[in-house]
């Protein structure tokens, strides 16, 4: 069977230290942090009062969503991906016609979507009032909601859907598309993920009590993936988006190819071998990225950054060891690894997308994003790694392949392997 | 509240939801929701609860039914007013 090399054509992002590619770029360059004291979380008596919410102008709005599009609109996650999609797609120069595209399909994942619009909902519902929902109601709250709005905006004909696997969703939704395009069955695939800001997602994960509460009157600094003090991950929220191309259509049409897509793999630990709802089963892990390797056709040394989850939790350390004996390397021949959340948080189902674009970014512009709050590298990781490859500062390098993978509740794990592009023309 | 003051009032209710701008400018009692003004069938529900904030009024789902046009829905608004 034929199968066609996939790429990446397109980028939009709506992160808490920026939005929009061009400002983002900039953030992660400069290690601009984007979490930010709560009043709110405050008020409602949480433990952890700190968190990433993208800050959203007018003029950004109206330039993604039409006024009557505007009206009672509280799905804070369908903002963002509404507006990192369409980013995204206007950056890979494709058209949004009249017509239907049938070659062109959504795959845009989220955790849940609207739980303000929800709670609104209830509100009514409880008071009798159901009759006052609106006509938004069901499209802000149906986890498709954001590929079904993407979808209509684009005139997408090919797979429109929606997945979701918590902290994996944006990188599952990455491998679903490239699997797609690979296989023949799109030309081009718009994949992302979102996250709504705010208590009504962030509580659960308060109540876990996995959330920092030390740092409420030093939010910047909160955030310590790899650190000793590392004291729990940051809630934060956005969207990342990505558009997905068959080689042969970019290169017909001229598009400007940021990455190739090599291959990936997901998989579950099935909550067994030590691995549980939120703990990792590290044989599957370390499974998942060989297997990444096995079929992009990559060996270990190949590796120039490795784009982490690394949450900034004690399973930090876990992780390091995981890379580091499912690919054979360690102390210098390590590669460089960098965690996207030391600068703007655990944007949980909208994480592996924003890290994602980070990554395709660093491949691009040949730079690593420094890796903030982690002056004190916590000792077990540097029983395995140099420290000279946990960057602390923007490091300006040439970068040809790199690793991400994301690993999320549930014991579920995906990891995608992407190298930057020379035209061979 | 006289006949033209409830249409200049539901002129403006509809306005957000309205896809055909030049019938909107020449809105008249025989437009037709749908198929003049092209307002999508889903923002009929919003038209109807935007009516009832604007004239404090409660409509129920028969009378929903009717208000397709201008004509048929002045005459739900204007028998609610009277009950007042």
């Amino acid at each position: 069977m034929k199968r066609n090399r996939v790429v990446v054509t397109g980028l939009g992002v709506v992160a808490s230290n920026a939005v929009g590619i061009n400002d983002f770029l900039k953030a992660i360059q400069n290690g601009e942090n984007g979490i930010q004291f709560q009043q709110e979380l405050k008020d409602l008596n949480f433990s952890c009062q700190i968190g990433g919410t993208p800050e959203i102008s007018e003029e950004t709005l109206n330039q993604y969503f039409t006024k009557l599009e505007q009206k009672g609109l509280l799905a804070s996650g369908l903002i963002y991906g509404g507006i990192a999609g369409q980013e995204a797609w206007s950056d890979a120069k494709l058209s949004t016609s009249e017509t239907v595209d049938f070659d062109s399909g959504i795959i845009f994942g989220t955790g849940v979507l609207g739980v303000d619009k929800l709670r609104e909902a209830f509100q009514k519902i409880d008071a009798k009032n159901v009759r006052r929902l609106g006509s938004t109601s069901v499209l802000q709250t149906m986890a498709s909601g954001i590929s079904a709005f993407l979808g209509g905006k684009l005139g997408c004909g090919n797979q429109v859907t929606t997945n979701s696997s918590a902290c994996t969703t944006g990188t599952e939704a990455m491998i679903m598309g490239f699997e797609r395009i690979q296989s023949g069955k799109a030309k081009r695939m718009l994949i992302g993920s979102c996250s709504d800001s705010g208590p009504y997602v962030w509580g659960g994960f308060d109540a876990l009590r996995i959330l920092p509460y030390q740092y409420n009157d030093q939010p910047e600094v909160a955030s310590k993936p790899m650190s000793a003090n590392a004291a729990g991950f940051v809630p934060s929220s956005g969207a990342g988006a990505l558009v997905l191309e068959s080689l042969e259509s970019a290169q017909n049409r001229n598009a400007e190819i940021y990455a190739e897509v090599l291959g990936g793999h997901v998989n579950s630990g099935g909550q067994r071998q030590g691995g549980s709802m939120t703990a990792p089963n590290s044989t599957a892990v370390k499974i998942c990225i060989s297997e990444t390797l096995k079929n992009s056709k990559l060996n270990s040394t190949d590796i120039d950054l490795i784009n982490a989850h690394l949450t900034a939790t004690a399973m930090d350390s876990t992780e390091i060891q995981n890379w580091s004996e499912a690919l054979s390397l360690s102390d210098t021949n390590f590669p460089y690894i960098n965690s996207l959340k030391s600068h703007i948080g655990h944007a949980l189902a909208a994480a592996g997308s924003i890290e994602l674009v980070a990554g395709i970014l660093q491949l691009k512009h040949g730079f690593v994003a420094p890796n903030l709050n982690c002056e004190d590298i916590h000792p077990e990781i540097l029983k395995l790694v140099d420290e000279t490859k946990i960057p602390r500062k923007y490091i300006e390098t040439k970068l040809n392949v790199m690793l991400k993978a994301s690993f999320g509740f549930g014991d579920v794990n995906a990891c995608v392997a992407l190298k930057s592009f020379k035209n061979e023309k | 509240m006289t006949h033209n003051e409830i249409i200049q009032k539901l002129k403006s209710i509809v306005e957000p939801y309205v896809n055909n701008q030049p019938n909107f400018e020449q809105l008249n009692e025989n437009s037709d929701f749908i198929k003049d003004l092209e307002i999508n069938s889903a923002n009929l529900v919003d038209v109807v609860l935007d009516v009832e904030d604007e004239f404090d009024i409660r409509i129920e789902n028969d009378d929903m039914e009717k208000m397709l046009n201008v004509e048929a829905t002045v005459d739900v608004i204007q028998k609610k007013l009277n009950q007042k």
